[in-house]
């Protein structure tokens, strides 16, 4: 083996038994990931299901009691009668139900003439989102019914448009299908980025970095045998997240798997060099969490798309969202998962992280030198 | 003669730090011989460290020269890197890994072949003592041995030149000895040149050369003796009858051609302005029995009369009322026994005790983690003790804590005052922390600034300030409330060795004033301006007495004069001889 070589070799080795010595670098890799993937899977969920609503029938006639039939029937709500508005109306504020249905005792009479909308809807608007899907919900229910109702009676409705809606790709249109491959960036920046940051800005902190400067070891030598552990690590979480989201969660995989790999490989090194960048300049470990966390970590949170769709945000966030690496590879993510290998998109994404890839690269070995100012 | 291994021509490093620009080495030329130990002497701040990374290319200086084994290290830091052996200050061990785990990685780092590993690594830790830790993390060995370590991995490949940044900082004396007997072996087996930096004055001695660095630049350059011959004739060993040895030396230290007089045992000894016999007899009217011995110079004396060029004369305690009932001098104001602190199963003061008289200056003397923090934490009310009685002022920690706490002044081992608040500010708070009101609090800190010289910083940061007037002002707010009773926790540690002498100074005049102090050093020497000490080792006492009983136990036939190093050091010795007797006989 040439010197240099076995000086790479010496680094891997050290670093390895370090992260294996070292219970917070694996719990970060291994024991995140199951904790993340399982609160998310599991107790974060975007659809609306059973959702506690109050009905308030003013006069049970059979039309009434035939909507609220509807309702009883549907998965999406758990119907509690209230015997006047008012007491409903007390519940919504206390939060025990999220939406009131309120047919007034002329309801039968004004759904026959055909006039304007004889429902009345309250929704609690506390939480937007929630309060979105509630009002949604009810109009979808209600429309079902009307139309039901009127061709069991041989009459069309008045109603101008009819929607027709086929959702694609995800036809359960399940939270949990796109939430557990988005996920999966969340715990490879974690281990790229944080992780990394930290562990080299302890170097810096403890002192070891000075010793390791007045050696043969090259600072490309050093970095390379920092990364390759780390990036064992990460693509170690990698695995682990994808086999939870096989196997649990029961998420279709539709494109080859050394896809998805080649692409994990690409967006981890864009990570790892976000981390190195932070040490570098931090050269401080509580500094460099904290920059991690805001740099990278929390932008993967919030502005990758994982969560909270992009379209939807205000545009000058969506410009700043082009600087998160973790917006090309959640987009990447959910197509290969979800969709199969559409190519531009899969092309045009990992070219970004490529892109970005090259300009931290070029950073990273501009900011670090073998001298300590 | 052989081409010097380091030389610096003209070198300044300046350091910015937003406005301010701090110039920590100043137009600085040597050349280092090869084949020798060269000591880099100097206090914290004066660039010893600076010095060191600019020699392995780890900074780039502003302007000038650095040759390091015929190499440019400005044009070719990687390959000085190379050849170089370094040590830095925190020795560059993986506290994580394993003792041979280390010594791997350095071997790897610095291309030790696969087949000479294996010899080499018994030759060092044989040498070393470390044989039998091989598998222990670096980071449960004890100081002196994490410093053994990473000498071991500094010198792996046995490079030509060594360089070591204070390697002997917190070690205890036993194994600084042995450090250095390691690194004489180089020099002579191997042909080794070695630079070491350090703040021990005493170290001097042990060096082939001296490089004596002060405010970034280099104020001589020598063999050590030539330092001490400069001030041969100069120094004094002066006692008299009928005088307290700390009036004796307030006494002397006004006189105009005294350079400086400290305490040492129960005598003053005396640094002279010019060479000759002083007439001290003149100087102290109505004292018959003046005794006055010319004594051999030391380091330290040629170090502080090369530096210290004004007359720093300490003002005395005055206007100091001390919150006392009686200011009988046999009443004993501290009182341990039996005092036990464990902290799950490691025992970090194991049945300590001793008394502590009124106006006494008692020393905790002990190598870093001997248990003397521990020990005045509990003192101090800070921390309970897990076993043992324990009195201060009369009043027994276990019930009267608070009680006891206003009769004690307690400065903490790191500065511990404000560093974005003034001098004025810092005082004024500790005064009202204390429960200081109105025209008492203003004349307590008109009486800090006046007695602590502070005049001319009452507006400076206290971050600001330089290491000596830090201290001051810490000491300062010790003392804002009057205590009767004084804990300080390694005053002295990171201080320069003149502002040192000064603190010493005023620590007399306190204990002149009835002040009891309690004081802990890891500075042998310093042992000397103590009344009494009691030396600890472990977390167990290993002897108590005045600093004259200590040396003259440590005395032999070859060492007509031991040092209380020397003193301590036999102490060890003996302690591990009886411990291994009782081994034999169980």
């Amino acid at each position: 083996m040439s010197a240099r070589l076995r000086r790479l070799w010496g680094m891997i080795r050290k670093e390895s038994l370090q992260i294996l010595r070292d219970p917070s670098s694996i719990s970060i890799a291994f024991i995140m990931p199951v904790a993340l993937l399982l609160l998310f899977g599991y107790g974060v969920s975007l659809d609306a299901k059973n959702i506690p609503l109050g009905i308030v029938i003013e006069q049970p006639d059979t039309a009434a009691q035939s909507l609220a039939g509807a309702f009883d029937r549907s998965e999406f709500f758990r119907p509690q009668r209230f015997s006047a508005i008012q007491e409903a109306q007390q519940a919504l504020n206390e939060r025990h139900i999220e939406g009131i249905l309120w047919l007034r005792n002329n309801f039968s009479s004004r759904l026959l003439s055909g006039g304007e909308a004889p429902i009345g809807v309250f929704v609690n608007g506390v939480d937007s989102n929630q309060a979105n899907i509630t009002k949604g919900y009810i109009q979808g229910t209600w429309q079902a019914w009307l139309q039901h109702y009127a061709a069991s009676r041989g009459q069309t409705l008045g109603l101008p448009v009819t929607l027709e809606q086929r959702v694609w790709f995800n036809p359960a249109l399940s939270s949990r299908l796109f939430l557990v491959p988005g996920l999966i960036a969340i715990i490879m920046t974690m281990i790229g980025s944080l992780l990394t940051a930290m562990v080299v800005a302890r170097e810096w902190e403890r002192g070891t970095m000075e010793a390791l400067m007045v050696t043969p070891l090259r600072m490309g030598e050093m970095l390379t045998g920092k990364l390759i552990p780390y990036f064992m690590l990460g693509m170690g979480g990698m695995l682990l997240s994808v086999a939870m989201a096989l196997f649990l969660f029961d998420v279709p995989l539709r494109s080859p798997f050394w896809l998805l790999m080649l692409c994990s490989a690409l967006f981890m090194l864009v990570s790892l060099a976000i981390g190195l960048l932070i040490s570098i300049v931090t050269r401080n470990q509580f500094l460099a969490g904290q920059v991690a966390l805001v740099v990278s970590f929390l932008p993967s949170f919030l502005l990758s798309g994982f969560l909270f769709d992009i379209h939807s945000m205000p545009e000058w966030v969506q410009t700043i969202t082009y600087l998160v690496p973790a917006r090309y590879f959640v987009a990447i993510l959910q197509t290969l998962f979800l969709a199969g290998p559409v190519w531009p998109v899969v092309l045009a994404n990992a070219g970004a992280m490529l892109l970005m890839l090259l300009i931290l690269t070029a950073l990273v070995i501009r900011k670090s030198y073998k001298r300590l100012d | 003669m052989d081409n010097p291994v380091l030389s610096f021509r003209n070198v300044r490093q300046v350091f910015s730090q937003g406005e301010r620009t701090l110039c920590a080495l100043d137009n600085l030329n040597f050349n280092i011989a090869p084949g020798q130990v060269t000591g880099l002497i100097g206090p914290d701040g004066a660039g010893k460290t600076t010095l060191m990374r600019l020699a392995c290319g780890l900074l780039r200086p502003e302007s000038g020269e650095i040759r390091v084994l015929d190499l440019d290290v400005i044009a070719e830091p990687q390959a000085v890197q190379s050849a170089v052996g370094y040590m830095p200050q925190r020795f560059g061990l993986y506290e994580d890994l394993s003792v041979q785990e280390n010594l791997d990685l350095y071997a790897e780092l610095q291309g030790l072949p696969q087949e000479k590993r294996s010899t080499r690594y018994s030759e060092l830790m044989h040498m070393t003592g470390l044989a039998a830790f091989t598998t222990r993390l670096a980071g449960q060995l004890s100081g002196g041995m994490k410093q053994k370590l990473g000498l071991a991995c500094a010198l792996l490949r046995a490079p030509r030149l060594l360089l070591l940044d204070e390697p002997t900082v917190g070690v205890d004396p036993v194994s600084r000895r042995e450090l250095w007997a390691i690194v004489y072996r180089q020099v002579q087996e191997q042909g080794m040149s070695v630079l070491l930096s350090t703040a021990y004055l005493d170290e001097a001695e042990r060096c082939n050369e001296v490089l004596l660095l002060h405010q970034g630049r280099l104020s001589g350059q020598g063999p050590p003796s030539e330092f001490s011959a400069s001030v041969q004739g100069r120094i004094f060993q002066v006692s008299a009858a009928g005088i307290s040895h700390r009036r004796l030396q307030a006494r002397l230290s006004q006189v105009s051609n005294v350079l400086d007089a400290m305490v040492e045992g129960k005598t003053v000894r005396l640094i002279m302005k010019q060479a000759g016999q002083p007439t001290v007899k003149e100087w102290l009217p109505g004292f018959d029995d003046v005794r006055i011995k010319p004594v051999a110079p030391r380091f330290e004396d040629a170090f502080v009369a090369r530096l210290k060029n004004r007359h720093d004369s300490v003002t005395a305690m005055d206007g100091l009322n001390l919150r006392m009932d009686s200011h009988d001098e046999k009443e004993v104001v501290i009182r341990v026994h039996k005092l036990v602190r464990r902290f799950g199963e490691f025992i970090a003061v194991n049945n300590v005790s001793f008394d502590v008289r009124r106006g006494e200056i008692f020393g905790l003397l002990g190598a870093n983690g001997a248990g003397k923090t521990t020990t005045f934490r509990m003192l101090c009310g800070l921390l309970p003790a897990s076993a043992g009685e324990l009195s201060v002022a009369g009043l027994d920690l276990h019930v009267a804590r608070a009680e006891a706490r206003r009769h004690i002044g307690y400065m903490a081992q790191k500065f511990s005052l404000y560093g974005d608040l003034s001098v004025m500010q810092n005082l004024h708070f500790f005064a009202s922390a204390y429960g200081l009101r109105h025209r008492h609090r203003d004349e307590q800190v008109k009486w800090a600034i006046d007695t602590f010289d502070l005049a001319d910083y009452r507006e400076a940061n206290a971050r600001d300030l330089p290491s000596g007037f830090k201290q001051r002002l810490s000491f300062a707010a010790a003392l804002m409330h009057e205590p009767e009773i004084l804990f300080l926790d390694e005053p002295t540690s990171g201080v320069d060795p003149l502002a040192r002498r000064e603190f010493w100074a005023r620590t007399n005049a306190l204990a002149e004033a009835g002040v009891t102090v309690l004081v802990t050093t890891h500075f042998m020497e310093e042992a000397n301006y103590c009344d009494r000490l009691l030396i600890m080792a472990e977390g167990a006492v290993l002897a108590e007495g005045t600093p004259d009983e200590m040396k003259m136990r440590a005395r032999t036939a070859d060492n007509a004069d031991p040092t209380m190093e020397d003193a301590f050091i036999q102490l060890i010795e003996q302690c591990e001889q009886s411990g291994e007797d009782k081994g034999i006989k169980a």
